[in-house]
């Protein structure tokens, strides 16, 4: 079979696909037990805030996934060239579901709904920017970037803290004393500090090695991919106190007791008997962390160690479009558009933690 | 006191151990060769002109066992004994564009106080008044609007507070200067604007987080008995539900004191206040890592400074509590 272009799996891609397709089979798992089926109703019920926070999430999901599939056309042939000949720029379905926007390009700044004659014949709802690049194709796709980094952070820091948390928690003792010196050592280091320290030998690795990555979408990702491992490992440590100190109130429960006395082994214990009773800590920690990621991405790129310059980002646009306020006339389309997305996104997921820590918290449930 | 000796003893370790980290990511990941072809641009450099910096900057030792020196020496003429362990006595050495950092600090530090220790008073006072007004309408349309507003302030990005601010107070209106500094009273009209974008962006956590707290204490025994007394709300309020609530607010506040002196990264570059957070960001956009080094040293042990000084207001504000 002749395809006329090949797929491209960039890493970020790969892992946002499988986070959806983990949520999707959380949602049907989830469907099936009545308690957790019991706790989602009650974020929905008789909420239609959560309901139009949560849509809008959904829209931004499915964007950013839509944006997560990516391919390399075929170039025409040549009479005698290699038939297997592709674009070297990857595009995305998404660019191809909006595909007047991303190629009409103007010379410079156009002001947002400008019918002016010079105009190529396009129209641009949020305008134009400093290269002539639609605004609002720019931050539509800037979407990907704060999802990916809202997403995959969380998937980097789970693992650490979920294992590391319990296993101080119920075996106390030695692991627990080197599991709390990590984590002191790691939290007292300030967080940017340790991010752009980070960051900072990561550049100097790449750029030691520029034959690794050959691509520049390729690179761009990659250094997408290690920002978030990075702010995984900076982050792992406030979710790994938390389960820490419930797993220490659990172990002395009857119940554990009880599961000990009949000689349920201790791995069996903590992955049936704790991990259970700990999932409302991870749920509300993972849906506050989000919209606190997305807005430190903005930061990060401002501080100059967020994403590669070439990755759409709502921090790489108010970076380049900040000085532009000083113009004559005010340029401040770009800089809008960036911040009122991201103000979106961040309040929708807001909104959303809320709901879901009013449903999930026993505490709170105890209140009302 | 034992006590204080024997928290401060615990510290050592943790700072030795991000000592260790900084070094494994300033010296092991990239190697001083690689940094010095950084700064003296990644192609066309002789090996020479590497050493040579190597050379002026004291990065041309092993890291960690010197066989070409005798005794002791072995392991003081070192990168790790020379760069890191001496950290420990806060001398921080040259700056790899060749200034010395421990004077840097100390100049940079009063800039930096100077923008913070008002955000921090003035926005405490700002986030408890406004909790409080929430609480004592509580259930009413104004906590509702309250709360709404706290999650929408808190959505809303820093930067935008920042920009926004300059944009409209100082370029449109004019009423104080976009950005700068001055090292006096005169300089007054320089820091206004940061406090103010400074409170503006912490206020909407911080009120919706003490409401949570005061909600927590406003059902139990003690707040009915005041009641029962027949004071007014606003005296419940203030003097028995604010002290009830102090011991999570100071757990709060206590461990940022130290960290002051670190100032804010964002507030200071917009602003060019030539504090610390800015000579960080500095440090980091020329990649200059002697002081990037120092920062992470310098943060890290006033976080656990503010530790310490937590436990101690504990016995001070609780005198239930007794350190053990």
């Amino acid at each position: 079979m002749n395809l006329s272009f090949k797929f491209v799996i960039l890493p970020t891609d790969a892992l946002l696909w499988l986070v959806f397709l983990i949520i999707m089979g959380f949602v049907l798992f989830a469907r099936g037990k009545m308690q957790l089926a019991a706790h989602w109703y009650q974020v929905f019920h008789r909420r239609p805030l959560t309901i139009i926070a949560a849509a809008l999430l959904g829209v931004f999901l499915s964007i950013s996934l839509l944006d997560s599939i990516h391919y390399r056309v075929m170039l025409p042939q040549n009479n005698n060239s290699d038939p297997n000949f592709y674009d070297a720029h990857i595009s995305s379905v998404f660019d191809k579901i909006v595909s007047p926007l991303g190629t009409q390009t103007e010379k410079t700044y156009s002001s947002p709904l400008s019918s002016d004659p010079d105009l190529k014949n396009h129209y641009h709802i949020l305008g134009t920017d400093k290269i002539g690049q639609d605004v609002f194709y720019v931050s539509l796709k800037s979407i990907r970037t704060g999802i990916v980094i809202g997403i995959l952070t969380t998937l980097v820091m789970l693992p650490f803290a979920l294992f590391l948390g319990l296993i101080a928690g119920y075996f106390q003792g030695l692991a627990d004393d080197i599991i709390q010196y990590i984590y002191t050592t790691l939290s007292s280091i300030p967080g940017v500090l340790l991010i752009a320290a980070s960051v900072l030998s990561m550049h100097i690795f790449i750029e030691k090695n520029p034959l690794a990555f050959p691509n520049i979408a390729e690179r761009a990702d990659l250094r997408l991919l290690s920002l978030c491992v990075i702010l995984g490992i900076t982050s792992w440590t406030t979710l790994c106190r938390l389960l820490r100190a419930e797993a220490l109130k659990l172990r002395e429960m009857d119940y554990v007791q009880a599961a000990l006395s009949v000689g349920v082994r201790k791995t069996r214990i903590i992955f049936r008997h704790i991990l259970p009773n700990v999932m409302h800590i991870i749920m509300i920690v993972i849906v506050l962390d989000f919209s606190s990621l997305v807005l430190a991405e903005a930061v990060l790129s401002y501080v100059g160690v967020g994403v590669a310059a070439e990755t759409f980002s709502w921090g790489n646009m108010i970076n380049s479009a900040r000085l532009e306020l000083a113009r004559e006339p005010v340029v401040w389309w770009p800089l809008t558009a960036a911040f009122l997305l991201m103000f979106i996104l961040v309040l929708s997921a807001n909104i959303f933690a809320d709901a879901v820590r009013d449903a999930f918290d026993p505490r709170l449930r105890k209140r009302r | 006191m034992l006590y204080i000796v024997r928290r401060i003893a615990y510290a050592i370790p943790i700072l030795i151990g991000v000592n260790l980290i900084t070094f494994a990511l300033f010296f092991m990941v990239n190697s001083p060769d690689d940094m010095a072809r950084v700064h003296l641009g990644n192609k066309y450099v002789t090996e020479q002109e590497i050493d040579n910096w190597k050379e002026e900057r004291g990065y041309n030792e092993p890291p960690f066992y010197n066989s070409q020196s005798i005794g002791i020496e072995r392991y003081t003429h070192t990168l790790f004994f020379e760069k890191s362990l001496s950290l420990f006595a806060f001398e921080f050495g040259i700056s790899d564009g060749g200034r010395n950092i421990g004077s840097d600090i100390k100049q940079r530090m009063f800039p930096s106080l100077a923008i913070a220790i008002p955000i921090l008073l003035i926005g405490l006072l700002a986030d408890i008044t406004v909790a409080m007004l929430m609480v004592f309408f509580r259930g009413s349309y104004v906590d509702t609007v309250g709360v709404i507003s706290c999650v929408v302030l808190m959505s809303i990005s820093a930067l935008f507070y920042i920009i926004s601010g300059q944009f409209l107070i100082g370029k449109v209106l004019q009423l104080v200067p976009i950005s700068g500094y001055y090292d006096s009273w005169l300089g007054l009209k320089f820091v206004i604007l940061p406090v103010i974008v400074g409170i503006l962006s912490g206020i909407g956590s911080g009120a919706r987080w003490y409401r949570t707290l005061f909600l927590e204490e406003i059902n139990k025994d003690y707040v009915r008995t005041a009641r029962a007394k027949g004071l007014s709300e606003i005296a419940v309020l203030y003097k028995h539900v604010l002290k009830n609530a102090l011991i999570p607010i100071l757990t709060g506040i206590v461990v940022l004191i130290p960290t002051l002196f670190m100032g804010s990264l964002l507030l200071e570059s917009f602003f060019s206040i030539p504090g610390l957070g800015s000579y960080t960001i500095d440090a980091i956009h020329q990649q200059d890592f002697a002081i990037v080094r120092s920062m992470v040293f310098l943060g890290s042990v006033l976080y656990i400074l503010g530790l310490v000084l937590t436990d101690i207001v504990y016995t001070v504000v609780d005198p239930r509590i007794r350190l053990s």
